[in-house]
């Protein structure tokens, strides 16, 4: 007779908020009133994310690593990082909810008729919120996931809604849609890697749990092929989400194609969940095969963010360039899954927390530089918006600083956090590598605080809209998390390290 | 609260009270941002009329916990060498204020901004020199360029935009190399029982001389970077062309000072062994940099980046002085780096105003000033004399300790050095003579000489000249005990005659 698998529902009720809320969303979607949907798919998006958060700080000290049997292992690391994404979420969901960034009507073909007629009919786009809580709780699970079907459910409920949301734009639609169907493509590709993986590694250990992977390991010496092949193939999986080179090409098209509020909120928790999950795997169920896995790892952090500072130079758009700076803070944050300490791990979760915070409040800036046929996005055209809304133009200036890691942001602490665990554990050359690539990183960020605020403006056509009310709040949280983090990084650094635990 | 905590702040409220005052009165905000700039320098006053002169120790300490995670410290302190510094500093600013009354109001934002990024800068300057905690210094070492770089692309004149990304990428490149060796420097604290970022403890540590000689460069080339040395010295001219005259002080009287000192005050005590190993190189590097910077001087047209070129032989002779590690060199080069800043502000500040009333800065455009303007021309003449080490002057006090004191170690850069003075009377009386004598020409007929305001400015600056240089005892008993402390530190001491009577 089979018995029920005991469930600790207080463990999993943030991600069981969100999803709830998730289908209660989609009921929204098929009965609600048309007039009615935007403004109640907001309300119950917001509201569970703030429940869901709720629940999760009451129940942020009793942590279990058989929160359901032995698939989710709710600890510190894993409460830190699913308060990061319900944080990012909430950030993203207030631009998100900016509806003129999105199409009327996804299903509309670009320039057909039904597009027309949509727009003339003053149709709003709020299938996006649900979509956007089933991805919240993919990316919350992600983390905590403790065997390989877990994981996969957990990476492909994260990855299929992001597909549809890169697809959404209001314009430009056909960039859109081609950088969805890349996404999707490359995205369900690197899933395929993923579960060969899984199964290759299921092959060698004979268990599909993470625990079970390392007594495996300690038991047989960690030098089989069908663990190296298996390690092998899982790391393509979780560093195409992640965006590391070789497998980041789909990013800065991804990142230009999709409407910008889902870049900012993709870059930042997708980022967080894959990382989160990355370091599980890496520090819980790889730890005892580490000689085989950190000098490739290692390389492919230096190359990352060789890459990504290099690249993102020759970039004429804001947001590609922002998806190969993003690249580089990848490498970055891989230089902290080398180093394999407890330093690297609490830094780790402070650097995405900072550098999720920033990345929306960038992208939320994106949203707001506009002509009359929308977004611009082209560098260039940004010259002198300096002196045509001085604030707009600082606070996307302090998002840069702290990307490029300069004193008294949160992206400096991040980064010292990081390169200082690298070189306790040896990696010296990391550290190297990272302050020179910073270096040249800091070149590309600088450029553009110079065509901001130094060149004289040409075109007469862009301008800054005025946000909304929730873009305006969003854009200020990030901002002044930014700076406070950056001159108090206490307030969070003492957390992180409270929480810098992974459960067995 | 420790007096230099205060001091720290108060710049800081003078921004905040500048940013809530009416922009369209500027001249309510000029004389507010003085006001407070003028506070700041009597405090300061007082703080070094407290110093206690005969102690070595850090003096007005004040410890606070700030980043308890990594074990980083609010923590400020002053020995004799810092205590000058921001003297220096806090006398340099109201000056600057108000030499450059007009100089904010032509720039891409309005003059209040020129005032709080100054005020910031005032702040941040007191602190570098202040924090004895690296990780501190190393944040105002970093953050302290942006109020410059804002200053120069803001409101310079000419390719400013350029100038400042120049600068900015200069600084930052060496920034990021020194922040590697204080990450490596804070790890050899945690391996050896205590992680720290404290300077006196750091400085204890003992460190494997491969591990020092890596460390060490990565400081160093922030600081050669930051004294401008050859060859790190290229964004200088560029940035002292294109910045006000009031920034170009502020950026190489005192900013510049930053990178001497840190040689000092972190190179040398905490690695004593690559001090060694490094010192014939960069003994070489202050050579060549005084020579070089002595002859591109010569070619100049252009004053600013004249004064720019004396400025990198300038340094090279401090930097001389620093490495060559006698009594007498190093506490010359710390006095020189105070005679410096005054030097170069008198230098900068009667150039702007050549510049501003001619409407060019090309040397050749003037002649004759000493005839329409005297009181100009005069203070322009001091200023040269003091940039060529005239005995009566501070800087000749300075100079000479710190050729003297090579000597006793290093004959023939002593040698060398001493060709950079023969020089350096070549580039500014040959400035000086087609500056201020000869003919004028019809355009420079009507400059108009100084008024009250510009007298005020300059008047102090020459005295502090003057004043050192007949006088130079009171700076130099508030520099000894540190000169002293750094060569215990560096575990040197000078060189005995060898043939004894």
């Amino acid at each position: 007779m089979l018995t029920a698998p005991k469930l600790d529902y207080a463990l999993l009720a943030p991600m069981l908020i969100i999803l709830g809320a998730a289908l209660i969303g989609v009921l929204i979607e098929a009965f609600a009133k048309q007039a009615w949907r935007a403004r109640l798919q907001l309300v119950v998006a917001l509201g569970a994310i703030v429940i869901s958060f709720e629940q999760l700080f009451r129940v942020r000290n009793q942590g279990s690593s058989i929160a359901a049997v032995t698939s989710v292992s709710i600890d510190g690391t894993g409460i830190f990082l699913q308060g990061a994404i319900l944080i990012f979420a909430f950030l993203g969901i207030l631009i998100i909810a900016d509806h003129d960034n999105f199409a009327p009507q996804a299903s509309a073909l670009p320039g057909s008729p039904e597009e027309a007629a949509a727009i003339q009919a003053g149709k709003q786009q709020t299938e996006v919120f649900p979509l956007t809580l089933f991805a919240v709780a993919g990316m919350m699970l992600f983390p905590v996931a403790t065997d390989f079907i877990t994981l996969f459910v957990a990476l492909e409920v994260l990855s299929l809604p992001l597909y549809l949301m890169a697809g959404l734009s209001r314009r430009r639609r056909l960039l859109s849609q081609e950088a969805a169907l890349k996404y999707f493509l490359l995205g369900a590709y690197s899933s395929a890697f993923f579960l060969f993986g899984a199964a290759l590694l299921y092959g060698y250990s004979g268990t599909l749990s993470l625990n079970g992977l390392t007594d495996a390991i300690r038991g047989s010496g960690g030098n089989d092929v069908f663990l190296l092949l298996g390690i092998a193939f899982l790391s393509v999986g979780l560093l195409f989400k992640v965006g590391a080179v070789p497998f980041h090409s789909w990013t800065p098209d991804v990142y230009q194609g999709a409407p910008t509020p889902i870049t900012g909120f993709m870059a930042a928790a997708t980022k967080a969940a894959a990382f989160g999950a990355t370091l599980r795997i890496f520090y819980l169920g790889l730890d005892s095969a580490q000689t085989s896995w950190k000098p490739i790892i290692a390389v492919i952090a230096v190359i990352t963010m060789i890459v990504g500072s290099i690249a993102a130079i020759s970039q004429r758009d804001m947001k590609r360039m922002l998806a190969f700076s993003s690249i580089a803070h990848a490498g970055f944050i891989l230089t902290a899954v080398v180093s394999l300490n407890q330093n690297a791990l609490s830094a780790t979760l402070f650097y995405l927390l900072a550098y999720g915070v920033a990345t929306i409040g960038a992208f939320g800036v994106i949203t707001l530089v506009r002509d009359s046929a929308g977004e611009v996005s082209d560098v260039n055209r940004w010259v002198g918006l300096g002196k045509k809304s001085p604030l707009v133009a600082s606070v996307f200036s302090l998002f840069l600083l702290s990307f490029a890691g300069i004193p008294l942001t949160s992206g400096f602490v991040g980064k010292f956090s990081i390169f200082s665990a690298a070189y306790e554990s040896g990696n010296i050359y990391l550290v190297v590598a990272g302050v020179l690539t910073s270096a040249i990183a800091v070149f590309f960020y600088l450029r553009v605080i110079l065509m901001l605020f130094f060149a004289d403006s040409t075109n007469d056509s862009v301008s800054v809209v005025i946000p909304s009310i929730l873009t305006r709040i969003s854009i200020s949280i990030c901002a002044l998390i930014t700076i406070v983090l950056g001159i108090a990084p206490s307030l969070l650094f003492d957390i992180a390290q409270d929480f810098a635990y992974f459960l067995r | 609260m420790s007096i230099l905590t205060a001091l720290q702040l108060l710049p800081l409220i003078g921004a905040l009270v500048v940013g809530i005052l009416p922009a369209s009165n500027a001249k309510l905000v000029k004389q507010v941002a003085l006001g407070f700039s003028l506070l700041v320098t009597l405090v300061s006053i007082v703080m070094a009329i407290s110093f206690d002169r005969g102690n070595s120790a850090l003096q007005f300490t004040e410890v606070r916990t700030w980043i308890s995670a990594f074990n980083i410290n609010y923590a400020v302190g002053v020995d004799g060498m810092a205590l000058v510094l921001i003297l220096m500093t806090t006398i340099l600013v109201p000056i600057v204020f108000l030499a450059g009354w007009n100089e904010s109001e032509n720039g891409r934002w309005n003059v209040k901004v020129f005032y709080i990024l100054l005020l910031i800068l005032e702040t941040m300057m007191i602190g570098v020199f202040a924090a004895t905690d690296v990780f501190l210094f190393y944040v105002i070492f970093e953050a302290m360029l942006l109020p410059v770089y804002f200053l120069i692309g803001g409101y310079g004149s000419g390719e400013r935009a350029a100038a400042a990304m120049k600068f900015l990428l200069y600084s930052l490149f060496g920034g990021l190399l020194m922040l590697a060796s204080v990450i490596g420097l804070y790890i050899i604290s945690t391996n050896q029982g205590g992680a720290t970022f404290d300077i006196a403890r750091l400085s204890e540590l003992t460190i494997d001389s491969a591990t020092q000689n890596w460390l060490f460069l990565g400081f160093f080339i922030a600081f050669a970077i930051k004294a401008p040395l050859w060859p790190f010295h290229t964004w200088l001219p560029t940035a002292a062309k294109s910045a006000t005259a009031g920034t170009s002080t502020l950026l190489l009287g005192v900013l510049d000072k930053v990178g001497t000192y840190g040689m000092i005050r972190f190179c040398m005590s905490f690695f004593p062994d690559a001090t060694k190993t490094f010192t014939p190189a960069i003994i070489t590097l202050a050579v060549i940099s005084i020579l070089y910077g002595a002859f591109l001087a010569i070619g100049q047209k252009d004053i600013n980046s004249l004064i720019a070129f004396t400025s990198i032989s300038h340094f090279g002779f401090i930097t001389l002085g620093i490495f060559a590690l006698t009594s007498q060199s190093l506490t010359g080069a710390i006095f020189y780096m105070v005679n410096h800043g005054f030097s170069t502000a008198a230098l900068f500040l009667t150039a702007g105003w050549m510049i501003k009333r001619r409407g060019s800065t090309q040397i050749a455009d003037f002649g004759g000033l000493q005839r329409v303007a005297p009181v100009l021309a005069w203070s322009f003449f001091l200023a040269g004399m003091s940039a060529l080490a005239l005995p009566g002057l501070s800087s000749f006090v300075s100079e000479f300790l710190v050729l003297v004191g090579s000597y006793a170690k290093y004959p023939v850069a002593a040698i060398l050095g001493t060709l950079g003075i023969i020089l350096a009377a070549l580039y500014v009386l040959l400035a000086v003579q087609r500056a201020l004598h000869g003919e004028t020409p019809a355009p420079s007929a009507g400059i108009s000489d100084l008024n009250l305001r510009e007298k005020i400015a300059i008047a102090p600056v020459i005295a502090v000249l003057v004043l050192l240089g007949f006088y130079p005892k009171p700076a130099l008993e508030v520099i000894n005990p540190t000169t002293k402390t750094v060569m215990i530190n560096a575990g040197v001491s000078d060189p005995v005659a060898k043939v004894a009577k």
